[in-house]
């Protein structure tokens, strides 16, 4: 028989050893640590209102937007591809939202209509990367274009306005029935990222979300299906911006073609801030929310503090790169 | 009786890449149960018959059958089906995913559309264990696993689809000593399970060690084929190699002169090791030895490419360590690179750009480049070598490999290197520009100029090199004047078998 002790030594390096352990350690709680040193450094300028119970509640229903939007992107960055067009695509559903209340459609169909807009403009953005065979950043940044003046065209270039429905209601900071404690929206938000989650997790799409970003090549040499999967990673991500659009709608009551300007970017920093690699593989749902939150109790904080807005969007930059940075150093032996 | 019907039996395949003949009427059948090694040169077309029978490449003619029954496979995931799994040399895995989830890709348990890992970790688990390895955990990251282990999950992706023949293609040429003993051992429980083994290797002592038949490929044949344990080395060596000197070595006299580098304990991680010899003017120095020897890590090394772990370089007369590509091509260091695709040309930049890139101060007046300058240069080097191009700002992309090749050895002349280190630079082209190439060499040698040749191709060494080294796993085991070697004590230098 094998002595033990010889085959320990000479390891196959099967073993988890103790930098794999810590480095693991750190994927999880980086991002974790990074928002706790935010809530603590603002409540401690704050102690009063900003970890109020109220101010809580103001930060959720202020990531909602972001959060939902980062749903889609996590799954296109795993799978090693990015989508530009989301701030675009948000603003198309809001006016496809408010174009059918101004028709005098049933709310629900309209608040379909809008998530429709958003996965139709995902699936146009699959069919790019997968059937003319062009990569992701070019193809979004194509649609970006387009999408934006396409929702300009419907609303006459101009706000869209629309009677009053309980979509107006979803992104209620103080919610009714009050017994939902949060407004409607921050439900759903959960409920999408729980969702996400398990897809990712529990689902043989979610493994071939991974494969693919993490090794395209052998993902199609197991006979997986990248093509398709890909499509389907962009309509899901395309969803989850419509449900974004919505609630952005809801936010504004009005359809806006010029809203979410620059989204896109806050979107894909909330993911690669929750550790989300952009060549693939990489990426979760928890981070990414963790990085949607650490971008709005930024904001939020430093308006209680007074904080003026050009020194918010340093700061986040200055985040952004230092996630990356620190994620690398991590990755590096 | 199962002896008389193989497992697979590949019959008559031929393969054409344009007027180059793969494969041409190739033999070659496995026995269940056996590990059957496949040998041959570099390029003697091992690869492309794997291709053909995992399914990656369609043959132009022959029959392969499987198990008796008629196997046409029309793309891997076909031949994995079939039975029929390749283990890479480069690994295929996905290394953000676990074990378990690289082995059981593609083929997930699912139940109600939600995966079954318990079961599926216990079955990857299960798989390990039979194969002996029970500390690899199905739960760990393959990023985490080193190449020993990770070469295992390969072995057991193999095995999760129920593969009848598994093809392992140089499968030690990245792993350890004690990795390589332990693949050994898996290989040998394969068998236990009447599983069989197509192995692929350069080292005749590991095709000794595992092997129970071998099969001789050479330029595309099946040259011959027999039981290991009846075979001698020498007639295997001897099958590889087989054939004549051909008359197309223009040789150019030329004059050795004083040494003009030496080297001394050349060593990287994990090649080179320990390699040291001297280099004079108007000298052609060959390098021989198999894929991974180290061949090319050496001279990356010697360019400063690659980091130095020790060492000494001496250049005319001046020692030092670890220099920077700018200063090496400062001290008159030139170097063509083996993989002229990727790192040898700037493919979408035009001949005339290509030449001049590394010495563009004949083509510069008050601190501007001239482009007309470099044109009419380039015209020159372009007439010189006959390389045949629209002009000299055609975009490298569309020149053929022979083209391309003479534009690299341009940029060597232009910048008038004294000291060249040429990789493979024949690879892949045609016969008529290789004599080129050789008449081209023959003559810087004969301008003093000295020369590191590497080449897998044994006759071009032994027909252009005054002296030919050896590397085998890392070292520069044995340097002799190129009239001391043959073809056939060469190859058995480079397999490892000296005598």
């Amino acid at each position: 028989m094998t002595d033990r002790g010889e085959r320990h030594k000479a390891g196959t390096g099967a073993a988890p050893n103790h930098t794999g352990k810590l480095r693991r350690f750190f994927n999880v709680f980086g991002p974790f640590l990074g928002l706790a040193l935010v809530v603590v450094l603002f409540h401690c300028l704050e102690p009063d209102t900003f970890l109020s119970f109220y101010n809580l509640k103001t930060v959720a229903t202020q990531t909602v937007i972001v959060a939902l939007g980062a749903m889609g992107m996590t799954l296109i960055i795993i799978s090693g591809g990015i989508d530009l067009s989301v701030g675009s695509v948000i603003a198309l559903s809001t006016v496809a939202a408010a174009l059918g209340l101004d028709a005098g459609w049933n709310p629900l169909y309209c608040f379909a209509l809008g998530v429709f807009a958003g996965g139709a403009c995902g699936m146009i953005n699959g069919l790019i990367v997968t059937r003319l065979r062009i990569v992701p950043f070019i193809a979004t940044l194509g649609m970006f274009s387009v999408v934006r003046g396409v929702a300009m065209y419907l609303a006459d270039e101009q706000k869209v306005d629309a009677p009053h429905s309980w979509i107006d209601r979803l992104m209620d900071i103080n919610p009714e029935p009050s017994w939902l404690i949060l407004p409607p929206g921050v439900w759903l938000m959960i409920f999408a990222a729980l969702l996400v989650a398990g897809m990712l997790r529990y689902t043989a799409f979610g493994r071939y979300v991974f494969g693919i970003g993490s090794n395209e090549a052998t993902a199609r040499l197991c006979g997986i299906k990248v093509e398709r999967v890909k499509l389907w990673i962009y309509t899901l991500a395309g969803i989850f911006t419509g449900l974004a659009g919505t609630m952005q709608y809801s936010r504004l009551t009005v359809g806006d073609p010029t809203v979410a300007m620059g989204a896109e970017l806050d979107i894909i920093a909330a993911v690669v801030i929750g550790g989300g690699s952009l060549s693939g593989g990489a990426g979760s749902v928890l981070g990414s929310m963790i990085g949607a939150f650490i971008m709005a109790f930024l904001k939020n904080g430093c308006d209680l503090v007074g904080v003026p807005n050009y020194v918010q969007k340093i700061i986040i930059g200055v985040i952004v790169v230092a996630a990356v940075a620190v994620d690398q150093l991590r990755h590096r032996k | 009786m199962a002896e008389m019907t193989p497992l697979l039996e590949m019959q008559g395949i031929s393969k054409s890449f344009g007027s180059t003949h793969a494969l041409t009427d190739v033999a070659f059948d496995v026995r269940e149960g056996e590990v059957h090694a496949l040998v041959g040169e570099n390029g003697a077309g091992k690869s492309t018959l794997m291709k053909v029978l995992s399914g990656a490449l369609k043959p132009d003619r022959g029959a392969i059958r499987l198990r008796g029954r008629a196997y046409q496979p029309t793309s891997p995931i076909e031949g994995r089906r079939a039975g029929v799994a390749m283990i890479y040399q480069e690994l295929n895995l996905a290394p953000q995913l676990t074990v378990e989830a690289n082995v059981m890709l593609g083929i997930e348990e699912k139940r109600f559309g939600l995966l079954e890992r318990k079961s599926m970790a216990a079955r990857v688990g299960h798989l390990f264990e039979r194969l002996n390895h029970p500390e690899i955990d199905p739960h760990t990251l393959v990023s985490d696993l080193g190449v020993g282990a990770r070469q295992l999950v390969e072995v057991a992706r193999a095995l999760v689809t129920d593969a009848a023949v598994v093809v392992m293609d140089e499968p030690t040429s990245s792993l350890s000593a004690q990795d390589t003993e332990k693949l050994f051992e898996v290989i040998a429980s394969l068998k236990e399970r009447g599983v069989s083994v197509i192995y692929i290797s350069h080292f005749l002592e590991e095709v000794r060690r595992v092997a129970d038949r071998f099969t001789v490929l050479r330029d595309g044949h099946t040259v011959g084929t027999g039981d290991v344990a009846h075979t001698p080395a020498e007639e295997i060596i001897r099958l590889m190699v087989g054939r004549r000197l051909d008359q197309m070595f223009p040789r150019v006299d030329h004059e050795r002169g004083e040494p003009i580098l030496e080297v001394e304990g050349l060593s990287g991680d994990p090649v080179p090791r320990r390699v040291g010899f001297t280099l004079h003017k108007g000298e052609i120095l060959g390098v021989a030895g198999l894929v991974g020897a180290g061949r090319t890590e050496t001279v990356r090394a010697l360019f400063g490419l690659d980091r130095l772990e020790a060492g000494s370089v001496t250049v005319a007369g001046r020692a030092d360590r670890g220099r920077t590509p700018w200063e090496r091509i400062r001290q008159g260091f030139g170097l063509l690179s083996e993989d002229r695709k990727d790192e040898g040309l700037a493919q979408n930049l035009s001949l005339a750009d290509n030449i001049a890139l590394p010495h563009l101060s004949p083509y510069t007046r008050r601190g501007l480049l001239s482009p007309r300058r470099m044109k009419s240069g380039c015209s020159t080097w372009m007439d010189n070598l006959e390389i045949k191009a629209r002009g000299a700002d055609q975009q490298v992309l569309n020149l053929s490999g022979g083209n391309q090749q003479k534009v690299a050895l341009a940029r060597l002349l232009h910048q008038d290197a004294a000291i060249l280190l040429l990789d493979e630079p024949t690879r892949g082209i045609d016969v008529g520009s290789k004599v080129t190439i050789y008449r081209h060499i023959g003559a810087l040698a004969k301008a003093q100029k000295a020369i590191i040749y590497v080449s897998s191709y044994l006759p071009e060494l032994l027909g252009i090199c005054d002296r030919i080294g050896v590397m085998h796993r890392g070292e520069l085991v044995e340097i002799r004047d190129a009239a001391e070697w043959t073809e056939q004590s060469l190859m058995a230098c480079c397999v490892g078998e000296n005598q």
